[in-house]
């Protein structure tokens, strides 16, 4: 009996997502009184595996093949399966990321495992996570069933923990690597902060009038290192990209701090960010429904309040 | 070619959730039900161009009780062509995801598609099942699918970005916002939709794997600390010595 977690990585890096799964799957372990093993699938870079080991992960299997570097969910699962079974994992951990959320069912299905989808808390002894659901609106209390069992952890709901511990690399090949899935083209913003994995998120809204006026907010999301996003209007608009859009019919995030902007806090809007730990609402409408929803507020005008708040970082930053 | 649309009924965006029975169900009074709408607004359009532009048929799939055949008449007046509703609760997701897949494997459809999540439960697992048990290919967050003979091309998102890749039908894709625009019904989509075929199924047993105990609504917020709109760097002050956020 142990416990198995699925690293995501990209360039041979570990995702941030993937470390905190890391991390959960060594304190599920150490509950269970067994060791915590992790699966690195493609080219790693020696660095990232000391990384992973220092979550308290015993184990790193490493599939050092140039193939898996590339993402296919099918054979991806069976990886992971196999795995699974090589060491006696009867948990499974993922981190319900991108490639998580494509891979956490499927997974499931393969082990013959019940499978929580946005699992936010640690399992209990008997077998009980926290999950988020209703967009956010509500948390359910789930408990597993069967004998297997498949945790898609929810990003950003435990702090990646680094102790020290090393763990022992030991290099895996799985059986399967029948690709059907062939990459073409990867297009990713460079410099950016992606939105998903973001702790700090400036988001603004229709109240911003245009594209043309959304410098100052990339500029405050600079000053801050925080990724930028948009309400449901702004991204119907064509004014931002459509994976900028945040709420329930876009992407559900929960960042250490959400700052909204012109955004007067619909409830699907408010779905998709209320698990934010720190809520800041700026809109020149006192009785924005946002309010509700906020720790800190300001009223006033974007145009006015967002300059001044640049203004107000830098003088931070350069005071650190 | 064949497509098949798994739909889902969820409450409406502005529904209040609450709960009964001690929190272990969700009360649906003066809850209004919807098409999950990743599934009606990007799934089902999506398929209906290719059939449009391709030829073939698109048949959507739900599990539930008979008072749902009226989202899949819905379904039906935006463009699909037949229907087949699963005729029991949809428990979970493996409990729906395995009665979608025992009807598609009789099928042999070119292509399964669905939304990439419902609104309710946001667990993004009905593809995914799907697929494995159909041991087809996967890919999530499609904003972009074409088709070209036998290969389609798709735009997935990752991080920060997409992914283009390409892969041989059949397979199994979950749909977001940019793959397809919402449809209207139109009057002469809502007159034929009512003699299209709706086959009504029986479900099969599976095994429960997981179970709800219980819901929480999340503690509310008890107000907001205001700041003086001139005062910014109070504001700054706060959220790196009161919240530490920065």
């Amino acid at each position: 009996m142990s416990v198995l977690v699925y690293i995501d990585q990209k360039n041979g890096q570990a995702k941030k997502a993937s470390l905190e799964a890391a991390t959960y799957a060594a304190k599920v372990a150490g509950q269970m009184g067994t060791n915590a093993i992790a699966l690195f699938l493609g080219t790693a870079d020696a660095s990232s595996l000391e990384v992973i080991g220092g979550t308290g992960v015993t184990k790193v299997l490493h599939v050092n093949d140039d193939k898996f570097n590339s993402f296919d969910s099918g054979v991806f699962t069976k990886a992971i399966a196999e795995a699974a079974d090589k060491e006696g994992a009867d948990t499974v951990i993922v981190s319900l990321n991108q490639n998580g959320k494509t891979l956490g069912g499927r997974v499931a299905v393969r082990m013959n495992a019940g499978f929580v989808s946005g699992a936010n808390s640690l399992m209990t002894a008997d077998f009980k996570v926290n999950t988020n659901v209703f967009s956010g609106k509500a948390v359910s209390e789930v408990q597993y069933k069967s004998a297997k069992k498949v945790v898609g952890l929810s990003p950003n709901s435990i702090p990646t923990e680094d102790n020290g511990s090393t763990a022992t690399v030991e290099s895996f090949s799985p059986s399967d690597t029948n690709f059907r899935i062939t990459v073409k083209e990867t297009k990713v913003l460079d410099g950016e902060i992606p939105l998903t994995e973001a702790e700090k998120v400036v988001s603004a809204g229709r109240g911003l009038k245009g594209p043309e006026n959304w410098g100052m907010i990339e500029e405050l999301a600079k000053e801050m290192g925080a990724a930028t996003a948009c309400s449901r209007p702004v991204a119907d608009l064509d004014w931002r990209p459509h994976h900028e859009h945040v709420g329930q019919t876009g992407v559900a995030i929960k960042p250490d701090l959400y700052i909204a902007i012109a955004i007067s806090g619909a409830i699907q809007h408010l779905a998709g960010v209320n698990q934010s730990k720190v809520i800041v609402v700026i809109n020149s409408d006192p009785e924005a429904p946002f309010f509700k929803a906020a720790d800190y507020g300001i009223v006033g005008d974007a145009f006015e309040v967002v300059p001044k708040f640049v203004e107000a970082m830098k003088k931070f930053n350069a005071a650190r | 070619m064949k497509i098949l649309v798994p739909i889902s009924t969820v409450p409406d965006t502005t529904a209040k959730v609450a709960f009964t029975d001690g929190n272990t169900k969700f009360d649906t009074n003066n809850v209004t039900f919807i098409l999950n709408p990743t599934d009606e607004w990007f799934a089902l359009v999506r398929a209906i161009e290719l059939k449009e532009k391709n030829g073939g048929t698109v048949t959507v799939i739900n599990v539930g009780p008979a008072t749902n055949d009226q989202f899949i008449r819905k379904a039906l007046a935006i463009g699909a062509d037949n229907a087949v509703r699963i005729d029991g609760e949809a428990r979970d997701a493996f409990f729906v995801a395995s009665q979608i897949a025992e009807h598609a494997k009789s099928e042999a459809y070119d292509l399964v598609i669905t939304g990439k999540e419902t609104i309710d439960f946001n667990g993004s697992q009905i593809g995914a099942m799907v697929s494995e048990i159909l041991d087809m290919p996967y890919v999530s967050l499609v904003s972009k699918l074409e088709l070209e003979g036998n290969t389609f091309t798709l735009d997935r998102e990752i991080e920060g970005g997409d992914e283009v890749v390409s892969v041989d039908m059949p397979m199994v894709v979950s749909a977001q916002k940019g793959i397809a625009e919402q449809r209207i019904p139109n009057m002469r989509g809502i007159m034929q939709s009512r003699t299209k075929p709706l086959a009504v199924v029986p479900v099969m047993a599976v095994e429960e794997r997981i179970t709800i105990n219980s819901f929480e609504l999340p503690v509310a917020k008890t107000g907001a600390k205001m700041v003086d709109a001139e005062n910014l760097d109070e504001l700054v002050r706060l959220l790196h010595e009161e919240a530490k956020a920065i």
